[in-house]
């Protein structure tokens, strides 16, 4: 068995790699140490709020 | 004119520009639209000249309000919240982003009139020729420049999810927009420069044109979309969204599924069946995101849903986020082979896009507008919230008739090309079909005439807006907006 034929059987499992990928994603988002990190980001938006009238 | 806060230029000049440019050419796509849903009850009214015939207004219709109102609303939206949330002016200025602007009006007008002439490569929502494409892909480079070139010069170091929404919009929308229009004009060969072949024939031809549609779907008029709910939502309910990490997994589930389910649109063609079965499953899936997104709008309102009532301006943004629940349940369904079998090439279809194009898109982008012009143009708020009320209930009322009157005539449709007699013949011809469609047609053209009506509404709402007046309802601080 070839490096190139180990390579190419790996590669026909892309959809098997995506999706740890994605899964890998999903731990991060909702692992409990990162969620007050993460859910701070929200007020980003809510930061600027001092838009003076003219 | 340039904001000033805490030493941060905002360019707002242009933001303005692309907003006004936004509902002019809004009221002008859904006039399009009206209109030529009335041809299709009354034929008479193709004027009897090639110009104006349904075949060459129908793009106009589809290019004004896809392109021309969705385009301006992503543009003004996105450059106005990439701004804010990475607190820092536009890469190039008011400027630059001007010079888009100004190429991107001229070629909406240019793109419409080549299909009024009847210039098309046949291509649905990609019909501008070679050279319009051409055009447009320096324009889109030079939208992607400024966007990312904001973001590389933040002083937020986090970037807020709504520009994560509105970036793999604008790559998505490049990619698709090359991979779909690779076309060699007939002039190398000695026939017309105003026209082109696409390098691609048959069955490839169809499944790259399905990608790029349904992608257009997927990237312009969702991801986009989802881009402007992730930051007006959260603005306007002055709380910030229900969950940051359902966000994140919204994204990239959104990212991951939906370039896959373009072969949808091609079931029991010459498309291989392995691609279509893959089509479908992918579309499923994608309830996932979609129903996670929805729920991120939704329950950002938890603890405030009295704003549902008091404030009209909530009510658009919130009622798109449930049309955008609605719509994105149906399509999947409409995907699946069995369903599509009745549905495709009905009305059915017609009006599924519809209550997502005016359900979702065109509601969340009225409360975007609803949110925005007040703010650029340095008002408390618009002229008279009550008019918002009254906007929001023409409207919908408006969609309801139009997607109810399609789902009775698609499925109607559906049924009659497929009922057999006892002979083993088909029990009806075509143009019986179409004379038990006729009144819901005009059902649908008197709809669509309520969506237009409230969208001029909103324009008397604005210009009052913009001169700086307040409706007396506004005076009394309790009421304002109650209904």
């Amino acid at each position: 068995m070839t490096l190139e034929t180990i390579s190419e059987f790996f590669r026909s499992l892309w959809g098997v790699w995506l999706m740890v990928l994605f899964l890998g994603i999903v731990f991060y988002a909702f692992r409990p140490r990162n969620k007050d990190r993460l859910e701070e980001y929200g007020n980003i938006p809510l930061r600027d709020d001092d838009d003076k009238e003219r | 004119m340039s904001t000033n806060t805490d030493a941060i230029v905002y360019n707002e000049d242009v933001v303005k520009k692309f907003v006004l440019a936004a509902i002019f050419w809004g009221v002008v796509g859904f006039l399009a639209g009206d209109f030529i849903a009335w041809q299709l009850a009354f034929p008479v009214l193709n004027l009897d000249l090639e110009w104006t015939t349904f075949g060459r207004l129908r793009p106009v219709h589809t290019s004004a309000v896809i392109f021309a109102f969705g385009g301006n609303i992503l543009f003004s939206t996105s450059l106005y919240v990439v701004q804010r949330t990475c607190r820092t002016g536009l890469f190039g200025g008011d400027g630059f982003a001007t010079v888009v602007f100004w190429n991107f009006q001229a070629l909406i007008v240019t793109a419409a009139l080549t299909y009024v002439l009847g210039f098309t490569q046949g291509q649905e929502y990609a019909e501008p020729e070679w050279w319009v494409d051409l055009w447009l892909t320096v324009i889109w480079v030079c939208y992607l420049i400024i966007f990312a070139g904001t973001i590389m010069k933040r002083r937020e170091p986090h970037i807020y999810v709504a520009n994560w929404f509105f970036f793999s919009m604008i790559l998505t929308v490049a990619m698709l927009h090359l991979g779909n229009n690779l076309a060699i004009p007939a002039g190398f060969f000695g026939g017309s420069w105003m026209k082109s072949y696409n390098i691609f024939g048959g069955v490839q031809n169809a499944m790259t044109q399905w990608w790029y549609g349904h992608n257009a779907v997927g990237f312009f008029l969702t991801a986009g979309f989802l881009g402007i709910m992730y930051y007006f939502v959260p603005k306007r309910a002055e709380r910030p969204v229900y969950s940051y990490r359902l966000s994140i997994v919204h994204f990239w589930a959104l990212i991951f599924l939906y370039i896959w389910a373009g072969p949808h649109h091609l079931h029991y063609t010459a498309l291989p069946d392995w691609a279509q079965t893959l089509g479908a499953t992918f579309s499923i899936m994608l309830w996932m995101p979609s129903w996670g997104g929805m729920i991120n709008g939704l329950m950002t309102l938890s603890g405030a849903w009295d704003k549902l009532r008091t404030d009209p301006v909530m009510r658009f943004l919130v009622s798109s986020v449930a049309f955008y629940g609605m719509s994105t349940f149906e399509g999947p369904m409409m995907s699946l082979k069995a369903v599509n079998s009745l549905s495709h090439y009905t009305d059915w279809t017609v009006g599924h896009v519809h209550s997502g194009a005016l359900g979702w898109v065109a509601f969340v982008s009225f409360g975007a507008l609803y949110y925005l012009v007040p703010k650029l143009w340095g008002r408390k708020e618009v002229y008279s919230l009550k008019l918002v009320g009254l906007h929001f209930w023409v409207a919908t009322i408006g969609i309801v008739l139009y997607i109810t009157s399609m789902w009775i005539s698609g499925i109607m449709q559906g049924l009659m090309w497929r009922a057999y007699d006892n002979l083993g013949f088909l029990q009806y011809s075509f143009i019986e079909t179409v004379e038990a469609m006729h009144p819901y047609y005009v059902i649908r053209a008197t709809g669509g005439l309520l969506f237009v009506l409230g969208a001029l509404i909103m324009v008397y709402n604005f210009i009052r807006t913009i001169k700086g007046d307040v409706a007396e309802e506004a005076m009394q601080p309790s009421t304002a907006g109650a209904r």
